[in-house]
């Protein structure tokens, strides 16, 4: 498929004028599958050949292995602000970063895209860096909250090695607009258990939720995010995880509030409760699952075969950055093969770069945490764009939390 | 020297006086004013107005958002209930503490009161953190545990969140209750057991009375904040204990509904007012009752 053909459907699928079936028929199983047969093991491996440049980047062409170095003659100041997600950075990797380019990188970590957005909505947030998912780029790029990137000054990024489907939101207006950002890594939401404590077999949101409430209540934590929790709960019903329709939301609603009781926290930041076994189920990203699997390998990875949602994550940069230059170094850095496999090493999500895949480990390729089957993502879902401002589920969340 | 002379003299020290009150109020009064009379006006005004599309706030005029409060009815019965459950706790533990500090500490009493501001030396945040690890799965219940009783759950529940506001408010609650405490006149005290009462009796009706405006202004000191609590909760409370200040940032920042957000606020100002008051009224009113019986 063209990607202007995909990214069109892509479109289509965030204004809601086709349905996820629709988009997934067309574009075959998702994006994902797409990026899984390409790292497949054994399977027609991406050659990590150079290709050739973009015409708005230098040509430079560095081989995919080597090393990053900061730009010659360009002052990068002190300091560099980076709004990200909790557990998602190797702290040597930014460690590093401060010892080649002198400039400290501060993070803020956020629970929510919808609380990225409602600071930034604010303006004058100080932030130079933002990381955000796949469906909030309608908005940013409308509202001019991130600008376009001067591909000159990312001499490391090569779009074209890119898988263009997970590439595509970034490109604002949708389908050829210019790139506004690039894949930081993707996954999945699906949930983590602890097979030392969970003996009965976890499959599906149907199964999550309803041993919330039953066998394993108080040991159940969901996100506190609009997104991902009202969507699994939608998925439960057997609804899309994108849907905004009243009588859908509703019955969402009312399944959450039934589990509530059960919960023993609404948390984006799950990692704690689950290495001290406060929790020993939770709602969870394919980053996550890697890390806590790392560190105790009774712990799993569950994708809902019923449904839930595939992401990707992007480096973008905030328009009006008073650090424009460090934050662009710190992006060409991050598009840098060898830096980002090494980072991916800490944060366990997979990669979209084909040259950055090539240099990962089989261990890592043959990760099922950080790679899934195929045949287990058919029924997920990208957000859509509509979901960061809509109303009625925003609102759903509040008086659940506060229910 | 005429009575105009006088008259114009004492009018320009009356005037400078009066410039330079100006003068050295002038700071606080334009802190004040922009920091917490403007913020209060926008407040007022975005909490008639509407939702922006993408969140935020749109001009308009409407009491809609005032009529949603009682859909966050939970968070502010909770709040109360914690907070004043809290504040009660607070007294029940500060009382004694300040009694030993203020008549039995003897040589210790300067390195044991240090020790009570000794927490305030680290961040609030870090020592709420703190317990986290405190009252997690690997913290008291473990112990318990191996204590051959079944393991308990603490964290994010209300008891967890007591916890947190008890620790972390007390010090406001010990040091007026201390300087009261100190202050007795100590004769009365003997006067009463002179007069046969005993150690009970005297507590009850000298020590007590004469110690409640500490008390009072204590209570004060730590309702009004804990009313505001937000950290708290959202650390020890997992999102399920919930206060209004909780319920506020997701309204203004997970569905950024500026107006109703403002709405809550305004609400919970009233609401606080309108509990203050009614405290006060009660308070001094005993105050001036004793007063009398006393004479």
């Amino acid at each position: 498929m063209e990607q202007s053909e995909f990214a069109k459907l892509y479109r289509a699928l965030q204004r809601g004028n086709i349905s996820r079936r629709q988009f997934l028929l067309a574009t075959g199983l998702g994006a994902a599958s797409a990026v899984l047969a390409a790292c497949a093991p054994g399977a027609a491996a991406p050659t990590a050949k150079p290709t050739a440049a973009p015409t708005a980047a230098p040509s430079v062409a560095p081989t995919i292995a080597a090393d990053w170095t900061p730009p010659a003659g360009v002052n990068l100041g002190k300091e560099l602000y980076v709004t990200t997600w909790p557990n998602y950075h190797d702290p040597k990797t930014l460690e590093r970063f401060t010892q080649l380019t002198g400039v400290k990188v501060n993070l803020t970590i956020f629970g929510s895209n919808e609380e990225m957005l409602a600071k930034l909505l604010v303006g004058n947030t100080g932030w130079d860096v933002l990381v955000p998912t796949n469906y909030t780029f309608e908005t940013y790029g409308s509202k001019k909250i991130i600008e376009p990137l001067d591909l000159a000054k990312l001499p490391h990024l090569d779009p074209s090695r890119y898988d263009q489907r997970l590439l595509s939101p970034a490109h604002y207006p949708a389908g050829s607009g210019p790139l506004h950002g690039f894949n930081k890594d993707w996954g999945t939401t699906g949930y983590v258990i602890n097979t030392k404590h969970v003996k009965k077999p976890m499959a599906t949101w149907k199964d999550f939720f309803d041993l919330a409430r039953t066998d394993y209540s108080g040991k159940v934590t969901i996100h506190d995010y609009q997104l991902t929790s009202i969507g699994n709960a939608l998925v439960y019903h057997g609804f899309s995880f994108n849907s905004v329709k009243a009588d859908e939301l509703a019955k969402a609603e009312k399944l959450l509030i039934e589990v509530k009781k059960h919960l023993f926290a609404i948390t984006s930041d799950y990692q704690p409760p689950m290495k001290n076994e406060d929790a020993w189920i939770a709602m969870g990203w394919t980053n996550d699952a890697a890390q806590l699997h790392k560190g105790n390998t009774d712990i799993q990875y569950v994708i809902g075969s019923d449904g839930g949602e595939i992401w990707s994550d992007f480096y973008t940069v905030v328009a009006g950055s008073k650090n424009r230059e460090a934050a662009y170094a710190f992006l060409d850095y991050m598009a840098t093969p060898s830096v980002a496999v090494k980072d991916a090493d800490f944060h366990g999500a997979p990669l979209v770069d084909s040259a950055m895949i090539a240099l990962q480990s089989a261990e890592t390729k043959n990760n099922k945490i950080t790679y899934p089957d195929a045949t287990s993502m058919t029924k997920l879902e990208f957000g859509t764009a509509e979901l960061l401002t809509n109303q009625d589920r925003a609102e759903l969340w509040a008086r659940f939390k506060s229910a | 020297m005429t009575a105009t002379a006088s008259g114009r003299h004492g009018e320009s020290r009356q005037w400078r006086r009066r410039a330079a009150t100006a003068l050295f109020l002038a700071p606080s009064s334009a802190w004040y004013f922009l920091l917490l009379v403007v913020p209060l006006g926008i407040l007022l005004v975005f909490s008639f107005g509407e939702r922006a599309p993408e969140g935020g706030y749109a001009a308009g005029l409407t009491i809609d958002n005032y009529l949603r409060l009682p859909t966050r009815s939970t968070a502010f019965v909770n709040t109360l209930t914690l907070a004043g459950a809290g504040t009660i706790l607070c007294v029940l533990v500060g009382y004694p503490l300040a009694y030993y500090l203020a008549t039995r500490a003897g040589a210790r009493k300067t390195l044991l009161l240090v020790l009570v501001i000794v927490p305030f030396w680290t961040s609030f945040l870090i020592r709420t953190y703190a317990w986290l690890t405190i009252l997690g799965n690997t913290g008291i219940p473990s112990l318990v545990e191996a204590l051959g009783f079944e393991k308990p759950v603490f964290l994010n529940t209300p008891p967890a969140v007591m916890i947190g506001i008890v620790y972390n408010y007390l010090p406001l609650m010990v040091f007026p209750l201390y300087v009261s405490l100190e202050r007795l006149d100590k004769r009365l005290l003997e006067a009463s057991k002179d007069l046969g009462a005993g150690r009970w009796r005297t507590f009850a009706q000298v020590t007590l009375p004469l110690t409640l405006p500490g008390v009072l202004s204590g209570i004060i000191l730590v309702f009004i904040p804990i009313m505001g609590e937000y950290l708290i909760p959202a650390l020890l409370g997992g999102g399920k204990v919930f206060f209004v200040g909780n319920a506020l940032v997701d309204t203004f920042l997970q569905s950024r509904n500026w107006p109703f957000g403002s709405a809550m606020a305004v609400g919970l100002i009233l609401f606080v007012l309108v509990a203050v008051a009614l405290y006060l009224r009660v308070g001094t009113r005993g105050r001036v009752e004793r007063e009398v019986s006393l004479v």
